[in-house]
């Protein structure tokens, strides 16, 4: 081979993060629910949040990105959640929204993942699906600072987080960790939901608000929230949706 | 309607494209292109996506496609095995089609019967390298 001539090994090179922002080009508002802490609400919020904005006439996507225990198609009564194959993956479409949920492949099966795999996942997923145009893709974050949540993060550079916390100080604890990882990576941070309210207490308030980050607002614990599950007109119909909808208010309103 | 492989290929020659740039290459002669079993990638429609799709810096460049045969390896026992294509039923094999990881929901460990074993070789789509012309 001659000087001219170059021949370069590609090997740690993965096509397939080339093509993921041309991907979300289409999409104006990519906006992350996270949660310091399982159980707090983080699907439900997503899920009726993504219902909210579609009822608005937005175009709204919705990407279940827990692969561990995924419940948004639960939460929704989504059934039929087969993508379309079009030169990629074309979202169905659930009750309004785009809907793109690990379910859809592996169905009714426990898909147990290690992080690399998980990670792949991620990879292919959003290398593949084609959202189109959107003004907004709600994401339901896996866990906390995860693998799967860091590799979100990467792959899509333009992420604005919405944290879901319970009022318990031990929610906040991890709560106000995420707040400082986000802020030192830079990650926009549009505030903090407190949900399951049972009690009268400003404690969230406060401690958020020292934070300097934006309190949303709070969400009681809503006992029809149940039987509600599976059946998105009867969702619509809760206190926890028309407190969401204050919230997803501030939300439109910002930049 | 195209298929799945066509965005493979986008994302393969998008990812060239950035490479040789990178490299400061004038032209990409060749791409040698690895292609996992697992995947079940049509070849011939993922090697016409790739010739369609090419441009610019690639407009010259050949193609070489590798199949890498999909073995797996147990975490547990420590078994090591092929995947056998035809062993999937429709459904399960169109999502490992899409998502290789999807393996996990529908295949166990033939010895032990684990669902937590390692695709080692053989996954989906890589560029293992690229040959081209350097700018004087
Ligand atoms: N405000 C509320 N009132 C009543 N029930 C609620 C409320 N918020 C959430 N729930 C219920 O609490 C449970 C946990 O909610 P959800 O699954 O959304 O949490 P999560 O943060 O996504 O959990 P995970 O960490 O497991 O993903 C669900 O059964 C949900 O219906
Ligand atoms: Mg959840
Ligand atoms: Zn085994």
């Amino acid at each position: 081979m001659d000087r001219k001539h170059k021949r370069c090994t590609a090997s740690m090179m993965d096509p397939r993060v080339s093509v993921i922002s041309g991907r979300l080009k289409g999409v104006k508002r990519v906006i992350a629910v996270s949660g310091g802490k399982g159980g707090v609400g983080k699907s439900l919020v997503a899920s009726v949040l993504a219902l909210i904005l579609s009822d608005r006439q937005h175009q709204v996507g919705l990407f279940d990105a827990d692969f561990t225990s995924p419940s948004t198609h639960v939460i929704l009564g989504a059934s039929k959640i087969q993508p379309l194959e079009d030169n990629g993956l074309v979202p169905c479409v659930a009750h309004g929204l785009r809907y793109m949920s690990i379910v859809a492949f592996s169905h009714d099966e426990a898909l147990p993942l290690r992080g690399t795999d998980v990670s792949n996942v991620l990879i292919e997923l959003f290398a593949i699906t084609r959202w189109g145009e959107l003004d907004f893709l709600i994401i339901d974050m896996p866990p906390g600072i995860s693998d799967a949540a860091l590799d979100i993060m990467r792959l899509v550079r333009r992420l604005e987080f919405i944290i879901v916390s319970t009022p318990s100080l031990l929610t906040f604890e991890t709560v106000r960790k995420l707040v400082r990882l986000l802020a030192d990576m830079k990650a926009p941070v549009l505030g903090v939901v407190e949900n399951m309210k049972m009690r009268e207490s400003t404690f969230l308030a406060r401690q958020v608000a020292a934070m300097g980050v934006p309190y949303l607002g709070e969400i009681p614990y809503d006992p029809k929230v149940e039987d509600a599950l599976g059946n998105v007109k009867l969702l619509r119909e809760t206190v926890f949706a028309r407190k969401l909808s204050e919230i997803a208010s501030k939300l439109e309103s910002c930049p | 309607m195209y298929m799945h492989e066509w965005a493979l290929a986008e994302a393969v020659v998008s990812a060239v494209s950035q490479i040789a740039q990178r490299e400061g290459l004038k032209f990409v002669s060749q791409v040698k292109i690895m292609v996992g079993e697992l995947q079940q990638v049509e070849l011939d429609i993922f090697e016409f996506a790739l010739t369609q799709l090419k441009s610019g810096i690639l407009e010259k460049a050949k193609f070489v496609l590798e199949t890498v045969p999909a073995r797996l390896l147990c975490r547990v026992c420590g078994k090591e095995w092929s995947f056998a294509r035809n062993s999937l039923a429709r459904d399960a094999s169109e999502a490992v089609h899409f998502i290789p990881e999807a393996v996990h929901a529908y295949v166990r460990c033939p010895k032990c019967g684990s669902p937590d074993y390692e695709v080692v070789t053989g996954r989906g789509v890589w560029i293992e390298s690229i040959k081209g012309v350097q700018h004087p």
